[in-house]
Parts: structure tokens; sequence; C-alpha cells
């Protein structure tokens, strides 16, 4: 089972409260997770990666096991402990400064 | 009796405000949104309930909001805005050529005619419409082709801000954008033309007189009468008697005549309402008193509306799709300010009201009258 913990304008966007999760089949990558997301939850299509170009929004960070994985390419393989769901994988709104 | 329902966008949400035809008490709904700009929102003219509301953020991006209930109840839409074909490029601030990014949607223009048809105008700038609801979106592509390498961002953006629907001739649009000008199509926007003949903008384009690359802030139309039009351009006031051909000054004894925002009254085509701005280097009003100016002679001769509103230290500014009339007699003005405040005059702007002071800053009011 992944788990993925998404800032509140997200969760809002998505009518959801705490950590989403479901289980992936085949390589926990980060595109794939993405993806399952916006399956799940098609008004967040567009949100954490633009629509057209499916390229991660520069104000989005993906962190998981104390680590930044957003300039990771998408197709890396999560770590294990998210792919036991030990860990959430997180979908960061980046700081904005002030 | 009549039901009013005032739509405000503001820089932390939407809000919705209604009062009966009196436009006396009113009750304030929201934040809907919470937290995201909300650009603009507007109902179907064919179907009141029919809301749609541009929802963005610089980290998440633009979402499309629908409601068919009044916007009780929303949905999301389609959010994919993809200029047609290769999208090139547009002049940028060093004077290189940039390419064209999509960054949100400014305007939404529902038909006169079908509720699931509404136009959206973006930024960087480019008209899209869907025709079943906001679920898809197409470009209007040819109105990137007037010299769109020519046009440039201005310091709020290179967006497209206004869309007028002729009600008498569905062929004919007008749109208007910041730091391009204005453009009119007659053939549902296959093709355009400028229509920026008369302006002159002797500070901010080394040619004047150019035919693209003035900076208009706003038109407004009286649906009675679609050819002729009024703009608030970043410096003058103008009026156009011949669809856009020609533009002429009206600025007349305006204590400035820099602004945002221009309206014309319900009923009467020739009485026009602008929010004078001390100047483009200090967006509040003169004085520090904030004054609605009103012509009631298409321009030129213009009278100050104070009544009620804040005549000392007030530095706001009113953003330009942030003023609104209604269709009641008499006619119901409203205006929303940076500071939070939304003001209504029922009575054709003579005396004002705040229906609420504190919001987030206005970015935009519309107004419905509900039978």
């Amino acid at each position: 089972m992944i788990r993925v913990v998404l800032p509140y304008h997200l969760r809002t966007l998505a009518r959801v409260e705490g950590e989403v999760e479901f289980d992936l089949a085949g390589a926990v990558t980060v595109v794939a997770v993405i993806e399952a997301l916006e399956d799940r939850f098609p008004m967040l299509r567009g949100t954490i990666r633009d629509p057209v170009h499916f390229r991660r929004r520069p104000f989005i960070r993906f962190f998981a096991c104390k680590e930044d994985l957003s300039l990771d390419p998408p197709e890396t393989v999560l770590p294990e402990a998210v792919r036991s769901g030990q860990e959430p994988f997180l979908v960061v709104g980046a700081m904005a400064g002030g | 009796m009549s039901t009013v329902r005032v739509l405000v966008g503001t820089k932390k949400g939407a809000f919705i405000l209604t009062s009966d035809g009196k436009r006396q008490n009113w009750q304030v709904r929201g934040p809907l949104f919470a937290g995201w700009e909300i650009y603009h929102l507007k109902g179907s003219p064919v179907d009141p309930n029919r809301i749609y509301a541009s929802q963005t953020s610089g980290w998440f991006g633009q979402m499309v909001q629908r409601s068919n209930d009044g916007g009780l109840n929303w949905e999301t839409v389609g959010n994919t805005f993809q200029y047609e074909g290769d999208p090139g490029t547009h002049k940028w601030y060093d004077g290189s050529q940039h390419p064209w990014e999509f960054k949100r949607i400014w305007h939404f223009e529902p038909s006169y005619t079908d509720p699931d048809t509404v136009y959206a105008g973006a930024e960087d700038a480019a008209l899209f419409k869907s025709t079943d609801g906001g679920t898809s979106w197409q470009e209007l592509p040819g109105l990137r082709a007037i010299k769109g390498h020519l046009w440039q961002p201005g310091a709020g953006g290179m967006g497209l801000h206004t869309i007028l629907l002729d009600p008498r001739n569905p062929n004919r649009i007008y749109i208007a954008i910041s730091a391009a000008g204005a453009f009119r199509t007659d053939d549902g926007g296959q093709t355009w033309r400028p229509i920026n003949r008369g302006l002159k903008s002797l500070y901010e384009l080394p040619d004047p007189d150019a035919e693209v690359g003035h900076c208009v802030h706003h038109i407004a139309m009286n649906p009675s009468r679609p050819d002729v039009l009024f703009m608030q351009k970043h410096w003058d006031v103008l009026r156009s008697d011949n669809a856009g051909e020609l533009w002429t000054e009206v600025s007349g004894n305006l204590p400035t005549d820099f602004g945002f925002p221009i309206e014309v009254h319900a009923h009467e085509p020739e009485t026009i309402y602008v929010v004078p701005m001390k100047s483009d280097s200090e967006h509040y009003p003169p004085d520090g008193k904030l004054r609605v100016y009103r012509s009631r002679t298409g321009g030129n001769e213009w009278e100050p509306l104070s009544e009620g509103l804040p005549q000392k230290d007030c530095y706001v500014n009113v953003l330009r799709d942030a003023m609104a009339v209604d269709s009641l007699e008499p006619c119901g003005v409203y205006f929303g300010t940076t500071g939070g405040q939304v003001y209504v005059s029922a009575d054709s702007g003579n005396t004002w009201n705040a229906i609420v002071r504190d919001l987030p800053g206005v970015l935009s009011v519309e107004v419905q009258v509900l039978p």
C-alpha cells in the first residue's frame, strides 16, 4: 500500500482528509504514484504537473524518507519504505518565502 | 421582488453577496475555494445558475470550477489550455523573443445563447472557447497571428482580460489585452484585426500611434448599442462609435485619466463610470479620496460621486474587472477594492454603501439579477 500526503490546498480540492492510500501494481515510481493519484482524483490533473507537458510544477516538491526526490527522474523507483507503506510519499508546496 | 447576486473574486477565495432588489441588506457567503486566487466568476445570461470560476495558484496552476446551482455546489471541469500548433514567441521585457506560456485565466465570458458555450481570456494572451460547459477548451489562434510576436507583457502580465460579445451578431467579438491593445473578429474568432486607431500612448510606446502595443485596461459596452465602446486605457478614457474603427478621447475634466475599470449604465447608454487613480506610479485615488466619476454625456463632462465613499486616508485601487452594473431600476453600480471593500450604489452612483469592508483584495466583481 502506498501512502501519499498532499498539501492542504490539494486535499481541499480532492475533498480528502489526511493521507491518501492506495495499492499500486508494477514499479512504484514517482510518475506511477502521480498518475495513480490523478486517476483516483481527476481534479488533481494539472495541479502537480502541468497538463500539457506533464512536467512537475516549479513550486511542487516530492519528499520521501527525509530526501528531496523532486529533481530525480520521474521513473525513479521509490524507496522500499515508501513501497511498503512504512513511510509516506509527500507532495509539498514549496516555501514561498516572505 | 428580484434577487441580486454579486460574484466577488478575491486574492484568497470567492464570495457571493445576495440581497433583494432594494440592495440594502446583504448576506455574505464565503470564502469559497479558500486560500486560492479567484480571478473571475461569471454566470451565464441564459442560465444564471450556471457560473464559471477561474481558480488559480502560483503553486498548483489553473483550475476551472463550474456551478449549476447558483454557486451552492461546484465541480472542477477542464483545465487544459493548450495553444494551437507551435505556440511561437512574443516580445519579452529585454526585447528578446520569449515562448508563449499559459499562466492563468483572467476572465470568463459565457455566451448569450448557450450556457455550455463560454470564452476564456488567458495569460499569456490568448482566447479559448468551450462548447461543452468548460470540459474542453480550444484556442482561437487567429488572434495571436495579429503581430503577436510584438506583444510584450506589462507589469501585470500579458493577460487577455476583456471579452465583449455582440448580442446582435454572434460572429463579432471584441477583446483587449494588457500592453497589446484591442482586437475584433467579425467571423466568430477565425480572423482578427487590431482596433487601436485613435489611441495615443505618448509615454508608453516609442510610436504613440502604434497599431498594437497599447495598454488597454478595460472596455465596456451597453448591449443595446454594441457598436459604441468605452475604453479605460492606461492613461486616457476614450469612446468609439463605430465598433472600434476609431477612438476619441473623452477624458474631459477628469482629475486624472489613469485608472482600470470602466462601466456603462444599464439603461442610459451615454452614462459611464470610471474610478480615477492618481497615476501609473501611484495606484491610489487622488488626495486619498475614493471617488467614482460619472459622465451622463458619454464622456468629456464628468462629475465626482463621493457620498458614502471614504474621503480621507483612502489609498486602495480598483482593478479592471472589479466593477459591474445591474439591470434593475434604478441601475445599481458595484465595485470592489484592493483593500477588500465591496461598495454598492442602488441609485446609479448618487450614494454608496459598503456591502463588506474586510475581504481579501478584490480581483473581480460581477452582478446577476434573478427573477
